[in-house]
């Protein structure tokens, strides 16, 4: 997210006409994807996609490296499950719940976090996240090793039935587009040109009287919001919500994701999630080999891709993504 | 002369284990004066410019700004005061273009913090008629598109005023401003200093003594983290102790 979007003829900075393809391009991958591979996979890539998203708000735009990210995602998978199985939650609130604990939880945490420079930071996001996964396996309402199972997909405002994997896709694909708009937004305001201010040179943006802390607690905030809604989809649309999701592999996959696609560019951990999860699918029948696949794809990446996938192709092409 | 004292430093004193970096300084600086802070390399200029604008925290002694005591208020809280540096490692925002650089500083000026995260940032395109206004003014018209980490060292220099310039800041703390510029450059940046001058307080570090003589009204001579000598570029430049300590002071 280095990148800017292109100035117009105008001189005003909006979405550039290569963002608005790129736009349109996503809208009809996600419109003809469950016609070509199992809606439930698709559903898959584009909860990950948003994880993946979320996690970068805070690595593209402030330099701040999460390694805890997986708690938001995975304790509103939980808030998700909970709320649709035991308090039979519509499917529209059991989401608005998960985002909630997504948020509360990342206000917390943020607040305590945000203080901390570089690994510091890391490593304290990876110390609260390990707290949640402990929560997640020792609390009376997660199931323990068995997670939350069963959880109905119900009916969207009591009305529309998700049963068919088809209109959970809808639902699904919705919901993910208006996140993508909303994080490109935020990427692009006011407020995103900021952070990334404070990302170039920190003691600048405080020079010039940003209040950095406030800034980076809000991002986080944000964050966990988004990793909470992607998480929230995920329980409800494999209508599960198990310890994998908070564990810290998990917080690894995701950053895996970033670094693959490019953390400096906006729609790279989208690429980043798609080519993972398609790594995880084909590769599944090899067990344990998939984890050593993964992490030599990742070094590939590092290696010959340097800015990831995206950035690396956008770079060559001369293109801002 | 002493009643109208802007930026009042007392006792300043900072420890960096066992290491006394500034030694109890006292520094006044006038309302509306071009005031230098002069010295050897590691004298503690820096350190104090740190000190005074709370990016360090003192081990002892006060600051006052504007009849306040600012010793315990953040570093932020003070800009927003309108006590603004820079700094003497270019600050740049390098990703940025030198537009947007400037345009950083106008939007904090303007709209106060940005929490606006759902808005475009088309409504900064406003700010950006004001921002190539400042530009212009530090001879950067022709750079603004160009991305910062790109410029030259002495255009990052000159950005970084322009920068510091749209905080329309009351004092401005200037740390080794001219470093890395060109002849030409320094001509320009000191006549522009000397015009912003009018109407605000300027305290600046400067190793470049005819720009010092030109531009400053008092200056303060620091040599291991201790003042020296203080007074007006003749006074000091006569100074015994100050020839002693601060080799590289031309006569008169
Ligand atoms: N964070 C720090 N920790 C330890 N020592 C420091 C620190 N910052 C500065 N010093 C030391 O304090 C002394 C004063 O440094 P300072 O940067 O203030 O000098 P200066 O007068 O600005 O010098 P210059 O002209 O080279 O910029 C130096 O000896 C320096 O090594
Ligand atoms: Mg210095």
């Amino acid at each position: 997210m280095t990148t800017q979007p292109e100035i117009t003829a105008a001189g005003l900075p909006g979405m550039s006409a290569s963002h608005r393809n790129l736009f349109l391009l996503l809208l009809a991958i996600v419109a003809v994807a469950p016609f070509l591979a199992y809606p439930l996979l698709v559903i898959k890539v584009l909860c990950f996609g948003l994880f993946a998203l979320s996690l970068n708000l805070m690595l593209g735009n402030l330099g701040l490296l999460s390694f805890g990210h997986a708690a938001y995602f995975g304790l509103s998978s939980y808030a998700a499950a909970h709320a649709a199985k035991v308090w039979g939650f519509t499917p529209e609130f059991a989401l608005g719940f998960a985002v909630l604990v997504a948020v509360v939880t990342g206000a917390v945490f943020g607040a305590l976090c945000v203080r901390r420079q570089g690994i510091y930071f890391a490593m304290v996001t990876l110390a609260f996240a390990q707290m949640i996964y402990f929560f997640s396996l020792q609390a009376p309402f997660t199931g323990g090793e068995d997670g939350i199972q069963n959880v109905p997909r119900g009916a969207l405002f009591g009305l529309f039935s998700l049963q068919s994997d088809m209109a959970l896709y809808a639902l699904v694909a919705v919901v993910f587009f208006v996140a993508v708009l909303a994080l490109y937004r935020i990427t692009w305001s006011p407020f995103g040109q900021v952070l990334r201010a404070i990302r170039d040179n920190e003691p600048r943006a405080i020079s010039l009287g940003y209040r950095v802390d406030r800034y980076k607690w809000t991002v986080f905030v944000l964050a966990a919001g988004f990793a909470g809604l992607a998480g929230g989809l995920k329980a409800i649309s494999f209508q599960l919500a198990s310890l994998t999701d908070v564990y810290w592999g998990m917080s690894g996959e995701v950053v895996l994701m970033v670094m693959i696609g490019g953390m400096a560019t906006f729609f790279g951990p989208l690429i980043g999630a798609l080519l993972v999860i398609w790594m995880q699918n084909e590769l599944a029948a090899f067990g344990a080999w998939v984890t050593i696949v993964q992490g030599l794809v990742f070094m590939a990446c590092i290696l010959v891709f340097r800015k990831g996938l995206l950035g690396t192709i956008a770079d060559r092409l001369g293109l801002k993504v | 002369m002493s009643d109208d004292i802007v930026l009042k430093a007392t006792g300043l004193t900072k420890d960096f284990k066992g290491f006394r970096a500034v030694d109890a300084v006292n520094l006044n600086v006038q309302r509306g004066s071009v005031h230098a802070l002069i010295g050897p390399n590691g004298a503690g200029k820096s350190t104090c410019f740190n000190l005074l604008t709370k990016f360090l925290t003192p081990s002892a002694g006060t600051i006052t700004y504007d009849g306040r005591d600012i010793t315990r208020l953040k570093p932020e809280v003070i800009a927003r005061m309108g006590l603004v540096r820079s700094f003497q490692i270019s600050a740049v925002f390098g990703s940025m273009t030198a537009l947007e650089n400037v345009r950083i500083a106008l939007q904090r000026r303007r709209h106060g913090d940005s929490w606006d995260f759902w808005r475009s940032q088309k409504v900064l395109a406003r700010l950006e008629d004001e921002a190539m206004d400042l530009l212009d003014q530090v001879g950067m018209t022709g750079f603004a598109r160009e991305q910062a980490s790109d410029l030259s060292y002495g255009r990052k220099r000159a950005l970084e005023i322009a920068t510091t310039l749209a905080l329309d800041p009351k004092v401005l703390l200037l740390d080794e401003p001219m470093a890395g510029m060109t002849q030409e450059d320094v001509a320009r940046i000191t006549t522009l200093i000397a015009r912003v001058a009018v109407g605000r307080t300027v305290l600046m570090v400067e190793h470049n003594l005819s720009v010092v003589a030109t531009l400053c009204d008092r200056i303060t001579v620091l040599a291991r983290g201790a003042i020296l000598a203080e007074g007006s570029y003749d006074e000091v430049s006569k100074d015994p102790q100050v020839i002693n300590a601060y080799i590289g002071v031309p006569n008169g």
